[in-house]
Formats: structure tokens, sequence, C-alpha cells
């Protein structure tokens, strides 16, 4: 028996402040003037993507005791592009990284419930955490919290968020000019928490908006991260873009939901990709690598290695072979403000082993970080990738893809232009948006049971 | 500053809801479902833009609004629930191009780092047209939505436990302030470089350390935003007394003050430059702009009726601490210009009804200043400091 096809949903990463983003490319345009944005998101729309997505840091990245200078350094504000991305699209979700450990649950669902407000019901919430005293040192609190209470508080912060979210039902607002009744109840938002980390009551000051609840994403890997997706969002932005990691993946968090008293279908999985795209498979092949070489400088390379290293290699030589000493071992790192350097949890056993895949393949210090780091996910002609994206979709590996193109604004057009209308007509992505908000454009349940007739806005 | 010719009297309109007067939702021209919409704004600061105004300010709060000047009042006739004033400016930025945006931010409960970051944002949205217009709030149920500190309760305005308890609040505010101010100046304006060459998209040489150490907090920086447009987007605040007359003097472009007469603005004035001069900022551009509440009609009858009318919908006589003015656009250009000659560079109306009085602001008081030479007749700068007169400011951090 086959399977009926799924629809593919998709999404555009605004380039951000890793490497991926070649920023020495001369049609790279600003990362910070609204214009790059605006031209970014509406290509997304005009391809009728599901959502952008805004990543953010809130603190700029040091190594080795200086601000790291490679990459883009520096963002604009999220709510604030997001909001003003609003103006300037009809359709697309606005989605965006809010840290749940440097902020206050009700600053954030005032900020969320207004967004959602001014789109028209397309705002969406990527709840993140962190704990370190590095990024604390911007924040009243300082680094307060202990690394293992992070995903506590991420989850006390959602559940009060979701407790003010609710506390208007949507019917409140009777605005009766002939009674003079504005509100229907005095009480209106009334709320009162009471946890761990949050001890808050009173009454929430923005009303039901369009959506109900912001859609929720989740990005963390850990089993705590995938445990609290499962219960929690809407979404996973996952990091497992391969056809094996993905299924595995994919198969493991949706076999997470019934155990939380949910179905599958209500938790979408959205891996972060990249990709390469030419006329031939050949061409597209050739600029894979050059973007590679791009995206890794011999700079960029030793800075790579110190993730693992933990120490200054400034010294050795990017084209040389790789350093014979052992990574410094220890809790402090020479890369603040880094979440992926907690990827490489035994440094001693990847650097035995980066020597011993360099040594049998002949690779310089640049050749091992640009052969054992991310490679596109996506690499060919248009056909190609259109294949490829669809049968991963089809076969679990995911519910779509999050694209994260290399150049800032223009990354995604060739992407909109000749992939997503080979997707259109494989029937396996929309030719146009079928309903207004963001649950609409991912299936999600609106939380009040609206089906398609939703409260005007 | 350029306010010794009558030409350069600034306005601005205070965006609140349907409008001041509590009872505004009510009147025909009202749109209260509408003000959760993004429409709704856009119509109202596009409406502000035509009549070539520098700036719109739109109010905010940490909890729902009240006729209590402390606590919530639970009524049901009256406007509750808001938008956040800041997205609210970032969302209407894109459909306008000359007029100023000024979001209230409340400093007692928020985070410097996220404020400063988002007003250099609405910065960027805007092309150079972002202000901030920064608030306290001693309300005991806005601390309990955050469950981080207690507020000592001011039972009266005047009691020395009051006083000390509302100087923290505003010292604390002008630390926010300052944290704001040095987070945008962090980057200075040259620091992206993109030197492909080396490989430096930055040169960390011109990323600052801002190191601020206040009684509430600290903030290590640089910000993650680089440099605003406009080098330092205006920063004001509302004041009716010295403490925050103090806070104005210190930290602000632009103070709003509330003297009901010429005489009472000359004392006002003074005392703010006096606190000026005792912040070492005498030799600095700093508006003082006078607050009113404004019921406009072509007819003065209609404008009082109107006003009672709205007081017997609301039940009582409508009070606020700004002057409210009843009459014609032609009587307010007489008041405003009165005013303007006591030392006012400019006033920001607070539009009784918004439906109604903003219109009567730009089609009716604009063109009256117009005919008297006393405001502009087309938009002449690019930015909101550029509007306001003001240069744009050197960096702190950079070398001269």
């Amino acid at each position: 028996m086959t399977k009926p096809l799924k629809q593919i949903h998709l999404a555009a990463h605004f380039p951000g402040v890793n490497n991926t983003t070649v920023w020495s490319d001369p049609r790279a345009g600003s990362h910070i003037e609204f214009s790059s944005f605006a031209r970014f998101a509406q290509t997304a729309e005009r391809a009728r993507f599901d959502f952008l997505f805004l990543a953010e840091g809130l603190r700029l990245r040091e190594q080795g005791g200086e601000i790291y200078d490679l990459d883009v350094v520096g963002r604009p504000d999220t709510f604030t592009v997001l909001a003003a991305l609003a103006a300037v699209t009809e359709r697309l979700g606005l989605a965006g990284t809010i840290n749940s450990t440097f902020n206050e649950p009700y600053e954030v669902a005032r900020q969320f419930a207004s967004l959602d407000h001014l789109s028209g019901g397309r705002a969406a919430w990527n709840v993140v955490t962190s704990w370190d005293a590095f990024t604390g040192e911007n924040f009243r609190r300082g680094g307060f919290l202990p690394q293992e209470q992070r995903y506590s508080r991420a989850k006390e912060f959602l559940a009060t968020a979701h407790e003010l979210f609710d506390s208007w039902h949507g019917d409140e607002i009777l605005a009766d000019r002939e009674t003079g009744r504005f509100l229907s109840d005095a009480k209106a938002g009334a709320f009162a928490h009471t946890g761990p980390h949050f001890d808050i009551q009173g009454q929430f000051n923005v009303p039901r908006s369009p959506q109900g609840r912001p859609v929720i994403f989740q990005a963390g890997d850990s089993d705590e991260g995938r445990e609290f997706a499962a219960a929690e969002a809407d979404a996973i932005f996952s990091r497992h873009g391969t056809l094996e990691a993905g299924q595995a993946f994919y198969a493991d968090v949706k076999s997470r939901v019934a155990a939380h008293g949910r179905t599958p279908d209500q938790l979408l999985i959205l891996p972060a990709a990249t990709f390469a795209l030419a006329d031939t498979d050949a061409e597209a092949e050739e600029l894979a690598r050059e973007v590679r070489r791009q995206q890794v400088s011999g700079a960029t390379a030793l800075k790579h290695l110190e993730f693992v290293w933990n120490r200054d290699l400034s010294a050795y030589d990017p084209d040389g072979p790789l350093p014979d000493i052992d990574p410094e071992v220890g809790d402090d790192h020479i890369a603040k403000g880094r979440a992926q350097v907690r990827m490489y949890r035994d440094p001693l056993a990847t650097a035995r082993e980066w020597r011993e895949l360099a040594e049998a393949n002949g690779w310089s210090i640049r050749e091992l970080v640009i052969n054992t780091g991310n490679r596109q996910n996506f690499i060919g002609s248009p056909a190609t990738v259109a294949r490829t994206v669809n049968d991963y979709v089809q076969a679990d590996a995911s519910d779509g893809f999050i694209l994260v193109p290399h150049l800032t604004p223009t990354g995604l057009d060739e992407f909109a232009d000749k992939v997503v209308p080979l997707l259109q007509e494989q029937g396996v992505f929309r030719t146009e948006y079928e309903g207004t908000t963001l649950r609409d454009h991912l299936g999600l349940a609106h939380p009040d049971g609206i089906g398609d007739q939703r409260v005007a806005s | 500053m350029s306010s010794t010719a009558s030409s350069s009297l600034h306005l601005a309109v205070a965006l609140d809801g349907t409008g001041w007067h509590p009872a505004s939702w009510r009147e025909p021209q009202a749109r209260p479902r509408d003000q959760f919409t993004a429409a709704y704004w856009a119509d109202l600061v596009t409406e502000a833009e035509r009549g070539l105004l520098d700036f719109v300010t739109i109010e905010d709060g940490l909890g729902p609004q009240s006729s209590h000047f402390l606590d919530p009042d639970e009524r049901t006739d009256q406007v509750r629930g808001r938008l956040d004033a800041v997205l609210i400016a970032s969302r209407v930025a894109p459909l306008t191009r000359h007029i100023g945006l000024v979001p209230t931010v409340v400093a007692t409960h928020t985070e410097p780092f996220h404020i400063s970051k988002a007003i250099a944002t609405l910065d960027y949205v805007s092309t150079g047209r972002a202000g901030l217009r920064v608030q306290i709030t001693a309300r005991p149920n806005e601390a309990a939505h955050f469950g981080r500190r207690t507020i000592a309760r001011i039972d009266a305005y005047d009691s020395p436990a009051s006083l000390e308890t509302v100087t923290d609040l505003f010292d604390e505010a002008a630390d926010h302030v300052e944290a704001v101010r040095r987070l945008w100046d962090s980057w200075e304006d040259d620091a992206e470089i993109r030197d492909v060459a080396t490989g430096r998209f930055v040169d960390r040489g011109k990323l600052h350390y801002i190191d601020f150490q206040g009684r509430h907090f600290s903030v290590r920086g640089p910000s993650i935003t680089p440099r605003p447009p406009q080098g330092q987007p205006i920063v004001s605040a509302l004041a009716h007394d010295t403490v925050p007359y103090r806070l104005v003097a210190r930290a602000a472009d632009v103070g709003y003050v509330t003297p009901h007469d010429a005489e009472e603005a000359r004392t006002v004035v003074s005392r703010i430059r006096a606190e000026q001069d005792a912040a070492g900022r005498a030799s600095e551009p700093l508006h003082v702009f006078g607050d009113l509440v404004v019921f406009l009609d072509d007819d003065p009858v209609a404008a009082r009726a109107r006003r009672e009318r709205l007081d017997t919908l609301d039940g009582r006589p409508y009070a606020s601490d700004a002057p409210v003015f009843t009459g014609t656009p032609s009587q307010l250009a007489d008041r405003l210009l009165e005013l303007h000659g006591a030392g006012l560079s400019g006033f920001r109306l607070r539009p009784a009804v918004v439906g109604h009085d903003l219109r009567a602001v730009t089609r009716g008081l604009v063109p009256e200043l117009q005919r008297r030479g006393a405001f502009r007749r087309a938009y002449e700068a690019g930015t909101l400091r550029g509007l306001l007169g003001l240069a744009r400011p050197a960096n702190r951090y950079a070398a001269v």
C-alpha cells in the first residue's frame, strides 16, 4: 500500500551569524538594514513558504578573550523586525527565537500576543534556553540559572506564557456604545501562577490574539529537549538533515508524543537545511565545494579547531597538519556564547579521530574542517534538489525543511524560482496560501478548537 | 537649538487607545474594536504624518489601564487592554516615511539590553525616526506581574517615604537610559569593515564594552545591534515635579511638561534648565514640550458640548495631569504660541477622542499654524533628530 503524498512545509532562515553565511561574496548585502529583511521575506512569501525564521543571540561571541570577528557580527532585535515584516508581507508566518532565561513571561507573552494581533495571526516562538553567566552579564540577574535548571525554567516559562495567553478567551470585548460596557468581565486577563521559577499574579493586558497562542517551536536536541518538544511544541527545528539521521530523529520524537496525550501530526519535524543549486548536478557539486571554501577560510578553520582543542592554535598553519598536542579538557571554554562546542563531549577522542582522518586523507587543517563540517544538505540541479527534498519528506526524514541560504538577502531566490515550481508540479507544495494564519499553513489546530472559521482579527 | 524662530514650533500627538477621555470609545468616530489591529494604528500614524507632525508617542503599560493612580479599578466601562507600543511603532514604520515614532517603554521591570536593541532596530526599520518615551511604574500589581521585587506602596505623593520610593524609581530610570544610550554607542559607526583580505567582518577595536554598574543592574555590552542610523534615537520623558525634571535634565532630548499658563511654563522651563546645569548638560539641546489634552471643534460651543457629553457618559468631569483645552483650532493656535513665547519649544497634544481630535489637529490646527508662519509646510529632514533640529551626535567611545 502506498501512503498518500505528504505536503511539504518550507521555511526560510534569514542568514545568521555562523560561518554558513558568506559575507565575503560581492553580492552579500546588509544583514542589519530592514530592506534586506523585507527582500528576503517577500521572496519567501512569493514562493508560498510557511514562515520566515529569525535566530537570536544575546551576547557577541568571543574566543580567546576577544570578540569573534570572522563571521557576520551583530543583528537587529527579533520582535521589532518581525513586527515590521508584518507590514510588508500578508501571509508569511513570522517566527523568532526568544530566550526563556533572560526574559520574563509577562513581557514575552505581551510581545508575542501583540505580534500575533499586528500580523493577523502569523506569530511563532522558538523557545530556547541558556544558562551561561557569559550572556547573563548583559542582564539584571546575571548568570543566575544553574545549567540543570534551564529546561525546568523553559518549561515553566512556556506554561506560564500559555496561562497568560489563555487568560483572555476572546469574547470579553463588547465595546457596546449603548450600554457603555467595554468589557464583559472585569477580571479579563486574570491569572495566578506559583512555581519554582515564577510566582506571579495579576491581569494580562493583551486580549486574545488571532491564533490564540503563537505557534511554538523547540530546537533542543538532548533527551530532555526532545521530551520538552514532544510535550509542548508544535514544531521542532532539528539539525538532522540527512536521510538516516532524519528518519531516526523523526521516529524517536514522533514516538514520544503519545505519552503526552498528543498525536504525531501535532508535532512537525523541520530540520535546517543548506543547499547548493546550479543548472546541472556537476555544476552544483562544484558550487558546493566553492561555497564550503568561502565558508571555511584558513583563519576560520583554526578557530573551529579551537572549539575542540580549547586552546590557542593561532600559531598553526591552516594549510599544514593538525596539531600534535592534545585538547585542553575543562569546563572553562576558550569559545564563549557558542552552543556548538558542547557537541564535542569527548574532545580527546574527537582530536584522535580527526588526526586519523587527516592522515588517511592527506588533509590539512582547513581541508579537515571543510570535510568534517556541515556540507550542504541538498546539492544539485533544481530537479535533483526537488526530488531529494520530496523523497526525504515522503520517507519520513522530516515534514519539510527550514532552508538556510548562504547569501543575504538574495540566497533564497533560486530555490524560490526553480525548485518550488517543481514541487508544486508534483503536487506536494501549495501553489496558493489556503488560510491566513501560520496555524493554517502548518495544518495545526487552533487552541480554542476553532476550525477554519477564525475570529476576525 | 532651533526653537528661536516661531516657525520652529514642534508638534507631536500622544496616541492612546481611542483617545484620552475615558469615554472616547463611545463616540461615533471611535473604532474601539479596531484598536487591536495593525490597520487602526497605520491609519492614525498616517493621519499624523499627513499633518507634518514631528512625531507620535504611543502609550503603554505593564498592566491593565486604570482610573486609579496606583491600583487596578476593575471597571468594565472603559477601554482595557493594549498592544506593545514598540511593536506597534515597528509595524507602522514601513508604512510611513517622515514622522517620528516614539513608543513608551517602562524602565522599572525591563532589561536595558532588550530595550536598547529594540529601539535601535526601530531606528533601522524606520530609517532614522525612532525614539522612546521612558516611564516608571510604582504600581504594586505591575510588580506582581514580574514577581521579582516589591515596591514600597505609595500612600500619598508628598510623604517622605513616597518621595524616597519615587526618587529611587526615577534614579533607576536614569540608569536605564544611560545603559541604553551607552549600548547605542557600543558600536562605532564604521565598526563593520567586511575586510575580505584579512577575513575580518568587524574591527573589534570599534566595539566597546559599556560596563555599566548601577544600583539595580549592571550591563557588560556591547550591544548585539550596530549603532542605529541616528546614532542616538530620541529619549523623552513626561515630568511633573523636581524628581522627574531631574530625569529629563539628565537623560532626555525632549521633556513633556504640564504648565497651565505662560507664567507656570516659564517657571517649569527654568527649573529644568537649572537641573540641566546641575547635571553638567547646560550646553546640550533639550526640548521642553507642553502637554495638552485637546477637544477641538470649529465651533467652541460644539467642543464644550462634546466634552460635557463624554463627561456625562463617564459619570464624572474629566481630570488630567495636563491642562485640558476645549475650543477651536484657531484658539488653540493662540494658546500654543503664547506658551511657545514662554519657552516651550513644542507641544504634545493628547487627542480627547482620537477619531475626531487627531484630524482636527492635522487638518485644523496645522493649517492655522502654517498661516501664521509658525509650522513647517513640508518635512524638511529625513530623521527625527533632524526634524527636532538635533545634530547626529558623536560616539562617546570613538577616538577623536
